[in-house]
């Protein structure tokens, strides 16, 4: 045992000797299982491509975990080159100053050629500051969509020709299948992102104020609004009623639609490779759901997912170095070959051409749901969601959600709650970044 | 060095007891003295996660806490549960103590096995227990099912509480036994073996020999049991409920790591440890004084 672990040991320390000349460029991330060998791989591509930097990608856990990784490093002075940020800590990242480079300014510093204009506008408005510059590069962006176990609704006799689009439909589909002798019709996975957050941008519909925050930290929460308590109560009677069956906070549900336990759900497009890997039955992906009779909708709907920040403090030849992987990141081919790998969204518009190009939608129908719900125009009230204690907030969604499918509050009483409760948190984060 | 009659020692020499206690003097500075003043420190500071801006923030952070009623609210959650925990926990490990005490043949059997959950750490035990009571596969779940109970921890308050309980109990029995078994063999045989032929039943025999004289014991172990409950157990609730469904399980040492670790609100997490740390210094000054004085030793 002990002699089988020296080699490999001994092989590195002469690799380490030898590859000296390249500038290693630390990469902390939080992707796991097939998600992780994606990312091994881009690091492998990059490194064959050129000698000058090393890439070293390294798994940090959670996307919460490797964010207080980095922050602990970066208090110690041992920061990462690159830190992957989940969609939660934008606004963090953002307003702490000094903390990171701006990625616009990296990749021009460094003399590459960086265009904001030719990303899908949904992912880069996301990742702008209200100055316009863009602060983080977009690397893994997912949105919300609605999977559907097909040979449920079959069986339930439910069409499947044209699937359910709307709540009305949805809400058809699930009586239906509970007629049918289903257990859980109807489930979902990050609530107050799906049911919340994206239901907003989805109606064009304010989330909270100074569009979204994205104008600034004086932003507070208004998804008390009667579209909102309406959803909120649809759901709540859902419930009751054993057409929606919740399945617990972040990703739980996932679970439940991949071994056929529960027939509909809504989550995250990224939601595909465990799916496509996992399920032992025909499925199918739609847009997330909406209300016909709401004006403006569908609108768009938000991104999740995450994004690199290169961090300040670094000598110049590191920079460079991971400029020049952002410039890599930049190539629509590469960006388009990700895309087809990891059902995340092509970030630019070439990508997405590349793609369309290459038949992949066609070959693979329902891929590019989550890309026409993103590369619409953008409004003022769906361009993204930027919330300081964002990571508080969606756990107060939660708890409160919670008691809604419970039973012990009305939709109005804990969206009310809600807003009370994370305004307090945003008047914090306001007072704390102040200065 | 004389041991003086009242079992004091005493030292001739000015410097030695000073050096004696200087490495245990050391850790606690290091490791307990030392962060308590940080997160003194920090309560009043608040500052951005990088800690690129900390700015003094007088009382703010205690006074948002106070504002807060779902924090008011954990209290009473913090309360339940550590009663639970404490109680449960120290009389499940006395009646096993107890009966392992008369076991005669294969007793390291049964202690290794009862001590074993020991070693277990919060988290696995969590996760172990979350497997054997998830709804979807669970197989307690599955059993109470056939009993016409629907088990749900995800928005039954009362079903998840009792695993969280469950499972810090599990955790805990297993510290407490030891202390027991330890107490009732300490116990001089003579003095079981002449209330026997005093014509006590066993009952009596414990209740009015063995358990006044496990006094210290007991003691000793509520005060631990109640810090146990109040500041060991968030690995559990992170790893089972993480404080759902609502805040129904949301004790205050949970919130205090999810606000630090998670949500990286450093000076509110920091105000909240200070408020827990004020609180079980003063259930232990109000344990020592008032039930200590129950305690024969």
């Amino acid at each position: 045992m002990k002699r089988k672990f020296l080699f490999p040991a001994l092989a590195l320390t002469f690799f380490a000797a030898t590859a000296q000349a390249q500038t290693e460029i630390q990469w902390w991330h939080s992707m796991s299982g097939a998600l992780g060998d994606w990312v091994g791989d881009i690091a492998k591509d990059f490194n064959s491509k050129q000698t000058d930097y090393k890439i070293v990608p390294v798994f940090k856990g959670n996307y919460d975990e490797s964010m207080t990784a980095a922050v602990a490093a970066f208090r110690a002075g041992n920061a990462p080159h690159i830190l992957q940020v989940f969609e939660v800590g934008t606004a963090t990242m953002m307003a702490s100053k000094g903390v990171v480079v701006p990625a616009e300014k990296i990749m021009r510093d460094a003399g590459y050629k960086f265009d904001p204009k030719s990303y899908v506008p949904a992912v880069s408005g996301y990742y702008t500051a209200p100055n316009g510059q863009m602060m983080s590069f977009p690397f893994n962006s997912s949105t919300t969509v609605m999977w559907f176990n097909v040979d449920a609704l079959k069986a339930a006799g439910v069409s499947t020709d044209k699937l359910p689009q709307t709540w009305p439909e949805v809400t058809l589909a699930a009586a239906k299948l509970k007629a049918s002798g289903h257990k859980c019709p109807f489930t979902t996975a990050w609530q107050g992102w799906t049911q919340l957050e994206s239901f907003s941008t989805w109606h064009n519909t304010e989330l909270a104020t100074k569009g979204n925050g994205m104008k600034g930290m004086d932003a507070r929460l208004v998804l008390n609004s009667p579209l909102h308590v309406r959803h909120i109560e649809n759901l709540g009677n859902m419930a009751q009623q054993g057409l929606f069956v919740y399945k617990g906070r972040a990703g739980a549900a996932g679970a439940t639609f991949e071994s056929g336990e529960c027939a509909m759900y809504t989550n995250s497009s990224a939601a595909y490779a465990g799916i496509s890997k996992n399920a032992k039955f025909k499925f199918a992906v739609g847009t997330l759901p909406y209300y016909p009779d709401v004006a403006g909708a569908p609108q768009n709907t938000v991104i999740g997912g995450a994004s690199l920040w290169a961090m300040a403090g670094k000598k110049a030849e590191e920079n460079k170095g991971v400029a020049t992987f952002f410039n890599y990141l930049s190539d629509p081919v590469v960006q388009s070959v990700n895309h087809k790998r990891t059902g995340y969204l092509p970030v630019t518009m070439e990508a997405f051409k590349i793609t369309e190009a290459s038949n992949f939608y066609k070959q693979n129908p329902g891929t590019d749901v989550s890309v026409n719900q993103m590369i619409r125009k953008t409004t003022e009230k769906s361009r993204g969601i930027r919330l300081g204690n964002y990571v508080q907030i969606r756990t107060i969604e939660d708890e409160e959600l919670e008691q809604v499918w419970a039973g012990k509050k009305t939709a109005k009483e804990a969206l009310d709650s809600i807003v009370k409760r994370g305004n307090e948190l945003l008047e914090k984060f306001e007072k704390a970044n102040k200065s | 060095m004389i041991l003086s009659s009242d079992k004091k020692v005493i030292f001739r020499s000015n410097w030695l007891p000073w050096v004696l206690i200087a490495p245990q003097g050391f850790i606690v500075l290091a490791f307990f003295f030392w962060p308590a003043g940080q997160a003194l420190l920090q309560s009043f500071h608040q500052s951005d996660a990088f800690g690129m801006s900390v700015q003094w923030s007088g009382l703010d952070n205690f006074a948002a806490l106070w504002r807060d009623d779902t924090y008011l609210e954990s209290f009473k959650t913090t309360a339940l549960f550590s009663v639970l925990v404490a109680g449960l926990g120290i009389s499940l490990s006395l009646v096993l103590a107890f009966f392992a005490d008369r076991v005669v043949r294969g007793i390291w059997l049964y202690r290794s096995l009862l001590i074993l959950p020991y070693a277990v750490a919060p988290v696995v035990a969590g996760v172990l227990w979350l497997f054997l009571f998830s709804p979807s596969v669970g197989l307690v779940a599955y059993v109470l099912d056939k009993f016409g109970i629907s088990w749900n921890i995800l928005l039954n308050s009362a079903h998840a509480m009792t695993l969280i309980v469950i499972a810090s109990v599990w955790k805990q029995i297993s510290y407490n036994f030891l202390f027991f078994l330890a107490g009732f063999q300490s116990i001089p045989k003579s003095l079981v073996e002449a209330a026997a032929i005093d014509g006590a039943s066993v009952w009596q025999r414990f209740w009015t020999v063995q358990l006044p004289l496990l006094t210290p014991t007991l003691f000793f172990l509520l005060v631990v049991n109640t810090v146990y409950a109040f500041f060991e157990t968030f690995g559990i609730v992170d790893a089972t409920t993480r404080g759902g469904p609502g805040k129904d399980t949301a004790i205050l040492v949970y919130k205090v790591y999810f606000d630090g670790f998670k949500a990286m609100d450093l000076g509110g997490s920091a105000a909240q440890s200070v408020v827990l740390m004020a609180i079980v210094i003063g259930l232990t000054v109000l344990q020592f004084r008032y039930i200590e004085r129950k305690v024969h030793y």
